[in-house]
């Protein structure tokens, strides 16, 4: 059983665990402020959220088109495309390049649809070395860990606890300066650069009528991993396909904004193909894997807004519940509304099914989806699903009928509020307050609730009417 | 101006002060008033849930019972926007109802939207209060319904009453219906932060427009043995509350 289906346990662990709340705490409102700022430098920003979303349903409302006609034009510089429906033959299909092309040693820069996969563990059991090279995924790698963050994906971790990695890992003296640190791993990692045989990275946009594949990253480690070996390895989901630059420009200025509030992100780059005569750089053979993985299950459905993701992480840097739990909570390899959203989707909604329970829908996440994804509304779709396929545990099943009864039959519905309301009244304490219910105690472990101190409101207006 | 009056379920139960200091506030504007005895609930328990057809039901007794008033009043966002926002949409199906519900949300009001725009005289009272408030944006007045400076705009109205902002004041409180009850560990924490932020403003009360919100934040209050007031911003308003 995946991890998913374990919110509530997992979500408990992680409000106790001390270290983890004191990374949250420090990180807080952190990207959320930096966005804010860089949103409001920006001119008209509703109208360049709608460009965004516009461009994006574009491709989506036709997307075995826009993704044949990537296809036709990467082919014709070069680029190997290959179609992925699951996650095993994605594994498959990177171990077949791999294979044919005597790769002893491959270097990843992050990939999220690499960890759907679980790419890493396939690669090593083939015997392959695969080391990540993006700062915080590189942490990850060797603790053993998963990301919690889409853009921050090491955020759970503080200087000390990378300090102790590095020292135990590298066997170099213990340093908790963060930029020593930094050089540390970029020495670890020159070598390794300079030795692989195969790039792996994932891709932001696919730009259709280019056959472009576009990435952006903040630490350069993308150039290399897709330049200097001589086999580089895109894996990017369906939902990626853009039509054009002029799709992108909008999708650019929005995209770093919204995750750290940066204006733009430190490297842009547009790959078209392998190397050609006359190159200075680029891989000898360049591959783009499209995958699927449940993607094309929401396209046409109610669900087909979450597909305009732009993975920008802004959902989660202003959700309530993720800023409380952190990502490992999510239990899968998105976290946060979005991860909410999709898990289900790719995993089944069996495997996941308290994630869309996981939210108040408070909707800040909407409010700051730079492609407008409803998340509210979709968190609600799956609710319907959960309800429809029976997947509720029963007391709440029973409990929302007896409601549902009770709400249409009005003088039922006042004689249970009656009795309610002395109930509540002789479960108080000598000040009013109930602090154990049967039944709630979801509630009253953490909060009191002050018993209502009069009848209900109709009760006394049909008796003031009365007499 | 026929208006019809909507108490909604928490109040009724939970906080009836609620609902006369509502009355009261509805009645300053001179309309007259009537409060349908067939009312229950909006539907947001079951909607929210996953249960479409009990939104549905919901919102059919609704227009049954509301749709022959000039406008309809209630004191809390989060219904008010089920009503006007999410009522039409559960009818895509159904042109003919989906139209009559538009209509009807659109005569709709929380009531600071309504106070606003009718003019009133604050209600007479020996229980005035004065003194310092923080104001609580419940998550779905203000971002379905953009409820942000009106209940601030009518506070300030009363004369002694200062308004101090908390820190991440649109911050969720961690209420959101069912989720309190089935995730309480998170929802705990939530209203904890809530409370730290509120607390941190040394206010003389707490005050919101959503009950479930107060609910919460005054649980949670109580839990730690804090005894600051919480009031929903109409009892202040009408001076039900010192
Ligand atoms: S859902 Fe929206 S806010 Fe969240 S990661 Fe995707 S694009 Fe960003």
């Amino acid at each position: 059983m995946p991890e998913s289906a374990q919110f509530k346990k997992n979500a408990q662990r992680q409000l106790n665990n001390t270290g983890l709340q004191a990374n949250l705490q420090r990180f807080g409102q952190r990207f959320a402020k930096a966005r804010a700022i860089a949103i409001a430098e920006l001119e008209d920003f509703s109208g360049l959220r709608q460009r965004a979303t516009a461009w994006r349903d574009l491709t989506l409302a036709n997307l075995d088109d826009w993704l044949i006609r990537f296809e036709t034009h990467a082919q014709r510089m070069g680029t190997q495309v290959h179609w992925a429906t699951t996650a095993a033959e994605v594994n498959q299909i990177v171990l077949e390049i791999a294979h044919k092309n005597k790769v002893r040693k491959v270097i990843k820069s992050k990939s999220m649809v690499s960890e759907e996969t679980g790419l890493n563990a396939a690669l090593q059991q083939s015997g392959i070395d695969t080391i990540e090279t993006d700062l915080g995924e590189y942490i990850l790698q060797l603790a053993g860990e998963p990301p919690s963050h889409l853009v921050a994906p090491a955020l759970h971790k503080n200087v000390e606890e990378v300090a102790d990695l590095f020292q135990e890992h590298h066997h170099t003296p213990r340093q908790t300066d963060i930029p020593t640190l930094c050089r540390e791993a970029r020495h670890q990692l020159r070598p390794h650069f300079l030795s692989a045989d195969m790039g792996i990275s994932g891709g932001n946009f696919l730009v259709a009528d280019t056959g472009a594949l576009v990435l952006l990253t903040n630490e350069g480690n993308a150039r290399l991993v897709t330049t200097l070996p001589r086999v580089h390895v895109a894996i990017t989901g369906i939902e990626k396909v853009i039509p054009s630059l002029d799709a992108l420009a909008p999708l650019l200025r929005l995209l770093p904004r919204s995750a750290t509030g940066q204006s733009i992100t430190n490297d842009v780059s547009l790959l078209t193909g392998p190397r050609r005569p006359g190159d200075l750089e680029g891989p000898e053979e360049h591959h783009v894997i499209l995958v699927d993985g449940g993607r094309s299950e929401l396209l046409g459905s109610e669900l087909q807004p979450a597909l305009r993701c732009i993975r920008c992480g802004a959902c989660m840097n202003h959700c309530p519940v993720y800023q409380n739990i952190g990502g490992h909570a999510y239990g899968w390899v998105y976290p946060g509304p979005i991860g909410a959203v999709l898990t289900p989707a790719y995993l089944g909604l069996e495997h996941a099914r308290d994630l869309p329970q996981a939210a108040t829908l408070c909707g800040a996440c909407e409010v700051v989806c730079p492609v407008s994804i409803p998340l509210p509304d979709l968190l609600r779709v799956w609710r319907q699903r959960s309800v429809s396929r029976g997947l509720r545990p029963w007391p709440e099943r029973v409990l929302l009928r007896l409601w549902l009864w009770c709400a249409m039959h009005p003088l039922l519905y006042r004689w249970i509020h009656r009795r309610l309301s002395w109930l509540l009244r002789q479960l108080a304490n000598d000040s009013g307050q109930i602090t154990y219910f049967p039944g709630l105690t979801d509630w009253t472990q953490g909060r009191n609730l002050k018993a209502p101190d009069q009848p209900p409101f109709h009760a006394q207006w049909a008796q003031r009417h009365r007499s | 101006m026929k208006i019809g009056l909507w108490i909604t379920c928490l109040v009724d139960l939970m906080r009836p002060r609620i609902g006369f200091a509502t009355l009261n506030l509805v009645r300053a504007t001179g309309h007259s008033i009537e409060i349908p005895e067939q009312q229950t609930c909006c539907g947001q328990p079951g909607f929210n849930s996953g249960d479409t057809s009990a939104g549905r039901a919901m919102a059919m007794q609704f227009l049954k019972h509301f749709e022959s008033f000039d406008a309809v009043v209630l004191a809390s966002g989060s219904c008010a926007a089920m009503i006007r926002h999410d009522y039409p949409r559960l009818f895509a199906n159904q042109p003919e109802y989906q139209v009559r519900f538009q209509e009807l949300g659109q005569r709709t009001f929380e009531l600071s939207e309504f106070l606003l725009r009718h003019p009133f005289d604050l209600p007479p009272t020996t229980q005035r209060f004065s003194g310092r408030l923080t104001y609580h944006d419940s998550c779905s007045g203000l971002r379905t319904l953009g409820i942000r400076s009106g209940p601030r705009q009518l506070l300030q109205r009363i004369p002694g009453v200062e308004i101090v902002e908390m820190p991440d004041r649109e911050v969720c409180c961690g209420f959101g219906g069912a989720f309190s009850v089935k995730l309480g560990d998170i929802a705990t924490r939530m209203a904890e932060n809530k409370c730290r932020s509120i607390l941190a403003t040394g206010v003389d009360a707490v005050v919101g427009g959503d009950l479930g919100c107060l609910l919460t934040i005054e649980g949670r209050l109580r839990r730690e043995g804090h005894s600051l007031p919480v009031w929903h911003w109409a009892e202040v308003l009408a001076g039900t509350v010192t």
